[in-house]
């Protein structure tokens, strides 16, 4: 595994506020703007396909869980 | 266009051929016959003639197409025609071009150049009218008594045998039949061979529509090939304007979808969105057409002895100028190893590392110009929305630049081949087994220039090994050309760059193959090991 999911920020919650306070008074179209050109940022400064299809697999399964659970919820 | 179609000779007449009497036991027999006097099968018929093979090359019209199709050259196509005999006329013909800028909106976005770098004899690409490339390729092919070309002879029905093909072909003084050892069809994207031998040609089909319009015009604009997301003058969609000889421009617009294409084909609704684009009425229309693109192949390009080559074989859409030539490469990589094999030199199974490199490649060209088509008509909002941040991204970094995709233009491709022999030392650059091989000036002994490309045509296109300057030559087999720079005799690497490109070291030597792709490569040639190599590139092993 070539991605990092240890906690890699001595205050991750400084992290966390950092990217939500980017989003605060931005309306949905705006804030998925704005988290496309951020993902392509990171992804540059990344810079290895092998982590950010990780990422990716990491990031979808998780949306793929909650889509799921939505689903049973409904039954 | 009467003004183009005079200075170039594009009819032809239809003229009735001995082995139309011929019939039964009697039919005529011929190793090749070439289906589809296009840029592909003119240039296959010419490169097998000059080996050495009879060919018969039929077409069903009895002219060459006007209109617009590729206009696009590559290098590696020019350095084809160079070996064909006909380079020098299509670059005459051609406008040079190397750069290219991308716009978005109102503004320039970047520029790139395809060829930054001196010591090349052809230039990264050249913009010729079709009909042209085919006008000069038929005059070549008149000069080659081995090809038999016949006009208005179509292909109606094939009989695949064990050691052949049977063909039956209509004129208009009726049907008749040929048998051929092999067929190569280059009868275009809705080849009527591929249909014969029932084949499959399966992918995908894109909904945008383009429109195409070449114009006549004098204008200012610098020879360059010029591309805009979201122009002022195209709101949402995006634009292509290149420069064709004899004052032709050739315009590329997205439309719509939903676009109704009688309507957008129109002259009169095409006139005032190309006055807002040009900043002025004074063009006149040589074409105008409606575009859905499509990108497909084969799964096999070999059905028994029928091989398919050019847009029979796969079709992508035109961002990256990828049709054409890469139909040229399927040309020049079939060519000799089909003489080899009719000349009993090398196996048939040869031909099926015509199929595995090919192939590759053409999922190559398909993937990249997938991609670019799906950046420039983004499927969903999302899609569109990171197609937007990497434009405005584009704007202030280099890496966002780098990710705008306008068309990757075509460039030769690496094969993974079992013609190759892996590198056993240790290089620092240089083109690697199953790479084409690198132009370079170079002065001969009596002091005039030429390049590599050339000194390899004079080889006679046949295997030759490129040696790098160390003493005595290396011993090689007979019928394998030598390239020598450096040392006594060689030719002289004056600015060094034959030696830089190429990595070399004295004693270094490449083992080209006759359609100049790379074989093997070695820091010392020693004769078994080039044995090996050779029997290896020549599928003898």
């Amino acid at each position: 595994m070539a991605l990092s999911t240890s906690s890699n920020f001595a205050k991750p919650d400084d992290a966390f506020r950092a990217i939500v306070e980017a989003h605060r008074g931005l309306t949905e179209a705006q804030s998925a703007d704005l988290d496309a050109a951020l993902v392509l940022v990171l992804a540059n400064h990344i810079g290895d396909l092998d982590v950010l299809r990780e990422a990716i697999t990491l990031a979808k399964r998780r949306t793929l869980d909650a889509s799921q659970q939505q689903q049973q919820q409904q039954q | 266009m009467a003004a183009n179609t005079a200075q170039a000779k594009t009819q032809f007449g239809y003229r009735r051929h001995p082995d139309q009497e011929r019939s039964g036991a009697n039919v005529a027999e011929y190793p090749v016959v070439v289906v589809g006097a296009g840029p592909v099968g003119l240039s296959l018929a010419i490169d097998l003639a000059q080996r050495g093979q009879r060919v018969v090359l039929l077409d069903d019209a009895d002219r060459i197409g006007e209109g617009s199709r590729a206009i696009c050259f590559s290098k590696r196509s020019l350095e084809f025609w160079d070996r064909l005999g006909v380079g020098d006329r299509m670059v005459e013909k051609g406008v040079v071009w190397s750069v290219g800028k991308i716009f978005h909106g109102a503004s320039q976005l970047y520029q790139f150049n395809l060829l930054p770098e001196e010591g090349h004899k052809r230039p990264a690409f050249i913009n010729l009218q079709q009909f042209y490339a085919e006008a000069y390729l038929v005059d070549r092919v008149e000069q080659l008594p081995e090809i038999d070309l016949r006009w208005r002879n179509k292909v109606i029905a094939l009989e695949s045998r064990n050691d052949g093909v049977a063909l039956t072909i209509a004129t208009p003084e009726g049907a008749y039949q040929v048998h051929a050892s092999f067929v190569v069809a280059c009868d275009g994207a809705r080849s009527s061979l591929r249909q014969m031998v029932g084949a499959d040609f399966a992918g995908q089909v894109f909904e945008d529509q383009f429109l195409i319009a070449d114009v006549k015009m004098t204008a200012a604009f610098p020879t360059e090939r010029w591309f805009w997301f979201d122009p002022p003058f195209h709101a949402g969609r995006s634009a292509l304007l290149h420069k064709q000889p004899d004052d032709i421009w050739r315009i590329d617009l997205q439309l719509n979808p939903d676009a109704d294409p009688v309507a957008e084909k129109q002259p009169e609704n095409v006139r005032p969105r190309i006055e807002r684009m040009l900043g002025h009425d004074k063009f006149e229309f040589e074409w105008i057409s409606l575009y859905k693109f499509q990108c497909r192949r084969m799964a096999k390009f070999i059905h028994g002895r029928v091989i398919f080559a050019g847009d029979s074989a796969h079709q992508v859409s035109p961002f990256g100028a990828r049709g054409a030539n890469s139909g040229l490469e399927d040309a020049e990589n079939l060519a000799w190893k089909l003489d080899r094999v009719l000349r009993r030199l090398s196996p048939e199974g040869l031909l099926e590392t015509y199929h595995i490199e090919r192939s590759a490649a053409a999922d190559e060209n398909i993937r990249e110009s997938t991609r670019s088509t799906d950046f420039m008509a983004p499927v969903t909002r999302q899609e569109a929305r990171l197609r937007e941040a990497v434009l405005s991204l584009a704007k202030d970094t280099e890496f966002g630049k780098r990710m705008v995709n306008g068309g990757r233009l075509s460039v030769p491709s690496v094969y993974d081949t079992p013609l190759s022999s892996g590198d056993r030392d240790s290089w620092r650059g240089g083109p690697r087994p199953g790479a084409s091989m690198l132009d370079a000036p170079v002065t001969e002994q009596g002091g005039g220039s030429s390049y590599l490309t050339d000194v390899f045509i004079r080889q006679g296109t046949r295997f030759t090994l490129l040696e790098f300057g160390n003493g005595a030559a290396v011993d090689v087999p007979d019928g394998v050309g030598t390239i020598r720079v450096g040392g006594e005799g060689g030719l002289v690497d004056a600015q060094g760059l034959a030696g830089k490109r190429y990595d070399a070291e004295p004693g270094t030597a490449y083992l080209l193959r006759p359609d100049g792709y790379v074989a093997a490569r070695f820091r010392n040639a020693a004769r078994p090991t080039l044995d090996a190599a050779l029997a290896r590139a020549a599928g003898l092993n």
